[in-house]
C-alpha cells in the first residue's frame, strides 16, 4: 500500500505547480464573492432593519417582476422561433435561423435609449400621432417606455437568443427520434411538439432561461435609465449616494441569494440535458414543410424579433450617429482607444489565466483542481454591481493600509494603487468573464486528445515540443475566439466599469450611458453604434458555427 | 545536432513482476513475459482487464508500482526509475488513431524524424507511404482520409523513426470487419518486412491469432498464460483461458488412468500423462472440433440447435447426462433439430481442471 501511494503521488507531483496555480487563481477570483458574503454575515442589524423598513420590499418586488416578465417574454419568443427554424421548413428559414441571434449584439441599455428616443413624448412616433390627430399632451394615452414594462420589453428583446440557442440545439438533437418515430405512432405535428419535443427539450430551455435571468438580474443600465428600482440600482445608489458600504454589501448579499438559486437551477438543468441526450448524434433533419399560409406566418413570427430587437434600434442609431449627432472628434477617439486597450488587456489576462486553469485540469485532474476551476468560473453569474462592490471594498482597504504604511516611514504620498487604477477594473473583468473564456479554451483543448500527446512523446518529442508543435497550432483558433468574446464583453460591460474606473477615465459604454442619462440620446449614438458593431463580431462567429452544425447534420 | 537514434532491432524485452495502478487501484498485477527479436506479441483479454494500462506502462506513460521493464539489458521502468517516453525508442499506434489534424500526411509521418537529415527523412516518408499503399497522399490532411487509410498513416508515423518496438492499442477496433480483415495481414506483412518487434493489445481473439506469434491472455489485471496461439487454444492453462478462447464446454469426468478419463462419452485417452491421481473428479475441456459426428458411435445426443457455417455445421447436442456440448459436422451431415446423432471424441491432449 505504501508503494501504491508513493507511485500515484509521483505521477502527479510533476504537475503540482499547476494545481497550486489553479488554487491560487481560484482563491483570488473568489475574493469579491467572499467579501460580499462576509459582509452579509457580520452585517449589523441596524443597517438591515433600515433596509428592510425602507427599500428592500420595492427592490425585491421589482426585481422579481422584472425576472417574471423577462422570463415569460424570452420563452414566448425563443422557444417557438427555435422550433420553427429547426423542425419546420418555410421561406427564409436559413437566413432567420442565424439572424435571430443578432439582437444579442445590442446591450440592453443601448436598446433602451434608442427606443426611448423613438417612443417618448418628443420622439417621432408620438409627434407623428399628435400631428395626425391634433391631440396635445395629456389628451391621449401612449405606452410609457420608461417603466417596469418597458424594461421588461427591452431586456426580453436582447435576451431571448439565450433561450433560442439552447432550445434550438435541443430540438435539432432530438429531431430524428421524435419526429419520425412519433409520427409513425400516429402523433400529429402539434402533439409531437407538446407531448415529446417540448418535455425533452425542457432542461435545455430552462438552462437558456436561467442564463437570460442572470443577465436580467445583472442589468444596471436599463433599469437605472428607466428609473425602475431594483437591486442593482439600489446597490449603486446606496454605495454612491449614501456612501454606505455596509448597506450596499447587504443588498448585494440578498441579490447573491437570487443568483445562487439561478446557478443551482442552471447546473441542475445542464445535468438533465446530459441525462436526456439520446447519444444519437446524427440528426436526419427532415423538416415539416409548412403550407403557404402557415409558412408566411412562421416567417413573420421569426422576423419580428429581428426587426424590433435589431433592425429598428440599429437603423435609428445609425441615423442619429450619421445625421444628427455632433461630429465625433478627438474626444471620441480617446474614448474608443480607452475602451480598446482596456478590453485588449482584460482579454489577454483572462485568456492567459484560463489557459493555466485548463491545463491544470487536463494534467492534474484532481478534486482540488476541479473545484478551483469551478470557483474561478463562477463570476459569469455575478452581476457587475456585486463584483464591483466585492472588488472595491478589499482593494480600498489594501490601498489605505499601504498609504498608512508609507506615511509611517516617509513623507512620500502614494495614491490609491489598486482601487483607483485600472487594476481594479481588470480584476473585476477577470472575475466576470473567466467562465466564457474557460469554456472556449477547454473546448479547444478537449479536441486535442490525450493520445495525441502520447503519440508526440513516443515519436521523440519532449513535453515542451509537444506543446509548441501540437498544442499551440491546434489551440490557436479557440484561444482567439476566447480573446474575442472577452474583448467584446468588456467593451459592453457597464456597471462594474462605472464603479471601478479611475477618476476621469471614460469608455464608450460609460460615455454612452452618461450622455443618455443627460437626455442627450442623439449624442450617445456614435458610441452606442460602435459598441453594437463590435458586438456583432462574436454573434457572427456564433451563427457561423450554428450553420456549419446544421450543414453537417444534413 | 543530436545524434541519430540507434537503429537497432530489439533483441529482447522482459517484463518481470510488473504492477501498475493509480488512485489506490491495482490495475495490472505482477505481469511477466518476454518478447524476442522480430516477434509480434499480443495482450488479449476482455475490456477493462488492464491490457491497455500495461501497454502504456511499456510506452512510459504509466509508472510502475513493482517490478521492472527491461529492454536489451537496460531497465527502462521500475518503481524508482522511468526513462521518458521520448527516449525509449518505442513507437505507438493508438485506438483513436490520433493523427495530428493540423499536419499533412507527409508531415504526420515525418513528425518523429526531426533528428534525421532532411533528405533521409524525405526518403523515409516516401518509402513508408508506398509501403502502406498511400503514395500520392503526401499533401492531404487526415480528415480527408477514410478510417482504414488513417490507420495506415498512423502505422507509418509510428514506425517511421525505426523504433525498437511498436505498440498497438486496439488499432483495428474503430474499423469495420471487412476493412479489419484486409488490414491485419497487411500490417503483419509490413512489420515482418521491417523486422520490427511489436506488441498488440486487443479483445478480439481472431485478430490476435491472425497477427501474433505470442499471445498473453489477461483477465482482471493478471496474465493467465503466454504462448503461441495454438498453445493458447489447445493447451489452456487456466479455466479462464479455456473458456475465453474459442468455443468449448466442460464435461465432468473421472480420472481412470495416467492418460485416461472416463466421461459421459466413454473413456477418453490422451497422448500425454495428465498428472492427476486416479478417481479425481475433473472438468474436461471439449472443443467443437474435438467432438465428431459418427453414426457408428455407441454414444448419442439430441440436437438442440444448429448453425450453418458454410463449410460445416455447428450443432449444440444434448447428451443423455443432460449436458449440452458443441459438435462440428461437415456440411454434408445435415440433421434437423430434435434428431439423435452419434458422437465420437477425438482428443489428443486432455485439458482438464480439478472440480
Amino acid at each position: 500500500m505504501a508503494n501504491l501511494a508513493r507511485s500515484s503521488l509521483a505521477s502527479k507531483s510533476k504537475w503540482d505547480w499547476l494545481k497550486v496555480a489553479a488554487m491560487f487563481i481560484a482563491a483570488i477570483l473568489a475574493l469579491p464573492i467572499l467579501v460580499v458574503l462576509v459582509n452579509v454575515l457580520i452585517g449589523n442589524g441596524e443597517v438591515w432593519k433600515h433596509l428592510y423598513q425602507t427599500v428592500l420590499a420595492e427592490y425585491i418586488s421589482n426585481s422579481l417582476l422584472l425576472m417574471l416578465g423577462v422570463g415569460v417574454g424570452v420563452l414566448i419568443i425563443g422557444v417557438p422561433c427555435a422550433w420553427l427554424t429547426s423542425m419546420c421548413d418555410f421561406p427564409g428559414r436559413t437566413f432567420l435561423s442565424w439572424a435571430l441571434l443578432l439582437p444579442m449584439a445590442v446591450p440592453a441599455y443601448i436598446i433602451a435609449y434608442t427606443y426611448t428616443g423613438v417612443l417618448d413624448f418628443a420622439g417621432p412616433v408620438q409627434s407623428f400621432i399628435r400631428e395626425l390627430t391634433g391631440w396635445r399632451y395629456g389628451e391621449y394615452w401612449f405606452f410609457e417606455i420608461r417603466s417596469l414594462g418597458g424594461a421588461i420589453a427591452m431586456l426580453t428583446l436582447v435576451l431571448y437568443p439565450y433561450v433560442y440557442l439552447m432550445s434550438r440545439a435541443a430540438f435539432l438533437e432530438q429531431s430524428e427520434n421524435t419526429l419520425e418515430v412519433s409520427r409513425t405512432l400516429g402523433y400529429s405535428g402539434r402533439a409531437v411538439f407538446f407531448k415529446l419535443a417540448l418535455p425533452l427539450a425542457r432542461p435545455a430551455i430552462v438552462t437558456g432561461l436561467t442564463l437570460a435571468l442572470m443577465e436580467t438580474l445583472a442589468d444596471y443600465g436599463t433599469v437605472q435609465y428607466f428609473s425602475v428600482n431594483t437591486f442593482t440600482t439600489g446597490i449603486l445608489r446606496t454605495f454612491y449616494g449614501f456612501g454606505d458600504v455596509a448597506a450596499a454589501s447587504q443588498l448585494a448579499g440578498v441579490l447573491l441569494m437570487f443568483v445562487a438559486v439561478l446557478i443551482l437551477l442552471e447546473r441542475y438543468s445542464r445535468h438533465r440535458i446530459r441525462y436526456h441526450a439520446s447519444g444519437l448524434k446524427k440528426a436526419s433533419n427532415r423538416r415539416m414543410i409548412l403550407s403557404r399560409g402557415r409558412g408566411l406566418f412562421a416567417c413573420i413570427f421569426c422576423l419580428l424579433p429581428i426587426i424590433v430587437g435589431f433592425l429598428i434600434p440599429v437603423s435609428v442609431l445609425a441615423y442619429w450617429a450619421v445625421f444628427k449627432a455632433e461630429m465625433p472628434g478627438a474626444n471620441f477617439i480617446q474614448l474608443a482607444w480607452n475602451s480598446f486597450y482596456l478590453a485588449a488587456m482584460a482579454s489577454l489576462i483572462v485568456v492567459s489565466l484560463a489557459l493555466v486553469l485548463s491545463y491544470a485540469i487536463r494534467l492534474n485532474n484532481g478534486k482540488a483542481v476541479r473545484a478551483s476551476v469551478g470557483i474561478a468560473g463562477l463570476g459569469y453569474a455575478l452581476p457587475g454591481t456585486i463584483i464591483a462592490i466585492g472588488t472595491i471594498v478589499p482593494l480600498a482597504w489594501l490601498d489605505h493600509r499601504i498609504i498608512d504604511l508609507v506615511k509611517h516611514y516617509s513623507d512620500e504620498r502614494v495614491g490609491l494603487i489598486f482601487s483607483g487604477t485600472l487594476v481594479a477594473l481588470l480584476f473585476a473583468y477577470t472575475v466576470r468573464f473567466m467562465a466564457v473564456s474557460l469554456g472556449a479554451v477547454q473546448n479547444g483543448l478537449g479536441k486535442i486528445k490525450p493520445s495525441m500527446d502520447m503519440a508526440g512523446r513516443s515519436l521523440g518529442m519532449s513535453p515542451f515540443k509537444v506543446l509548441t508543435r501540437i498544442h499551440i497550432p491546434l489551440l490557436k483558433g479557440s484561444v482567439l475566439t476566447a480573446i474575442l468574446i472577452v474583448f467584446v464583453d468588456v467593451l459592453k460591460e457597464l456597471p462594474a466599469t462605472l464603479v471601478l474606473r479611475p477618476f476621469n477615465f471614460n469608455t464608450l459604454a460609460v460615455r454612452a450611458f452618461e450622455l443618455a442619462s443627460d437626455e442627450r440620446l442623439v449624442d450617445a449614438a456614435p458610441a452606442s453604434l460602435m459598441i453594437v458593431l463590435v458586438g456583432l463580431v462574436p454573434v457572427i462567429l456564433l451563427s457561423r458555427s450554428i450553420s456549419s452544425r446544421t450543414d453537417s447534420a444534413k | 545536432m543530436s545524434s541519430l537514434p540507434p537503429h537497432k532491432l530489439l533483441k529482447e524485452m522482459t517484463l518481470a513482476d510488473v504492477s501498475v495502478g493509480y488512485d489506490g487501484n491495482v490495475v495490472v498485477k505482477n505481469a511477466s513475459f518476454k518478447l524476442l527479436e522480430g516477434q509480434i506479441g499480443c495482450l488479449l483479454g476482455p475490456s477493462g482487464c488492464g491490457k491497455s494500462t500495461l501497454l502504456r506502462a511499456i510506452a512510459g506513460f504509466e509508472s510502475l508500482m513493482t517490478g521492472e521493464i527491461n529492454i536489451d539489458g537496460e531497465v527502462i521502468s521500475s518503481p524508482s526509475r522511468s526513462v521518458n517516453p521520448e527516449h525509449r525508442f518505442i513507437g505507438m499506434v493508438f485506438q483513436d488513431i490520433a493523427l495530428f489534424p493540423h499536419l499533412t500526411i507527409a508531415q504526420n509521418i515525418a513528425f518523429g524524424l526531426s533528428a534525421w537529415p532532411k533528405e533521409a527523412a524525405q526518403e523515409r516518408v516516401i518509402y513508408l507511404l508506398s509501403l502502406v499503399g498511400l503514395s500520392g497522399f503526401e499533401s492531404r490532411y487526415p480528415h480527408s482520409l477514410s478510417g482504414g487509410q488513417q490507420q495506415r498513416v498512423a502505422l507509418a508515423r509510428a514506425i517511421a523513426p525505426k523504433p525498437k518496438l511498436l505498440l498497438m492499442d486496439e488499432p483495428f477496433s474503430g474499423l469495420d470487419a471487412k476493412l479489419r480483415e484486409e488490414l491485419v495481414p497487411d500490417i503483419r506483412a509490413i512489420l515482418q518486412h521491417e523486422k520490427m518487434s511489436a506488441l498488440l493489445v486487443t479483445h478480439d481473439q481472431m485478430e490476435a491469432f491472425a497477427m501474433a506469434d505470442q499471445v498473453s491472455v489477461m483477465s482482471e489485471g493478471v496474465i493467465h498464460q503466454t504462448g503461441s496461439p495454438y498453445q493458447i487454444y489447445h493447451r489452456p492453462e487456466t479455466r479462464f483461458v479455456a473458456s475465453f478462447i474459442g468455443h468449448g464446454d466442460f464435461l465432468s469426468a473421472k480420472v481412470c488412468g495416467p492418460d485416461c478419463v472416463h466421461s459421459a462419452l466413454g473413456n477418453i485417452r490422451g497422448d500425454l500423462d495428465h498428472g492427476f491421481a486416479d478417481n479425481t473428479e475433473v472438468d474436461l475441456l471439449v472443443r467443437p472440433d474435438d467432438i465428431l459426428h459418427d453414426d457408428t458411435s455407441e454414444f448419442v445426443g439430441v440436437i438442440v440447435s444448429k448453425w450453418f457455417r458454410g463449410s460445416h455445421f455447428l450443432y449444440r447436442v444434448k447428451l443423455s447426462s443432460g449436458k449440452v456440448i458443441y459438435c462440428f459436422a461437415s456440411s454434408h451431415h445435415n440433421h434437423s433439430v430434435g434428431q439423435e446423432i452419434g458422437l465420437s471424441v477425438h482428443l489428443d491432449h486432455l485439458v482438464m481442471f480439478p472440480r
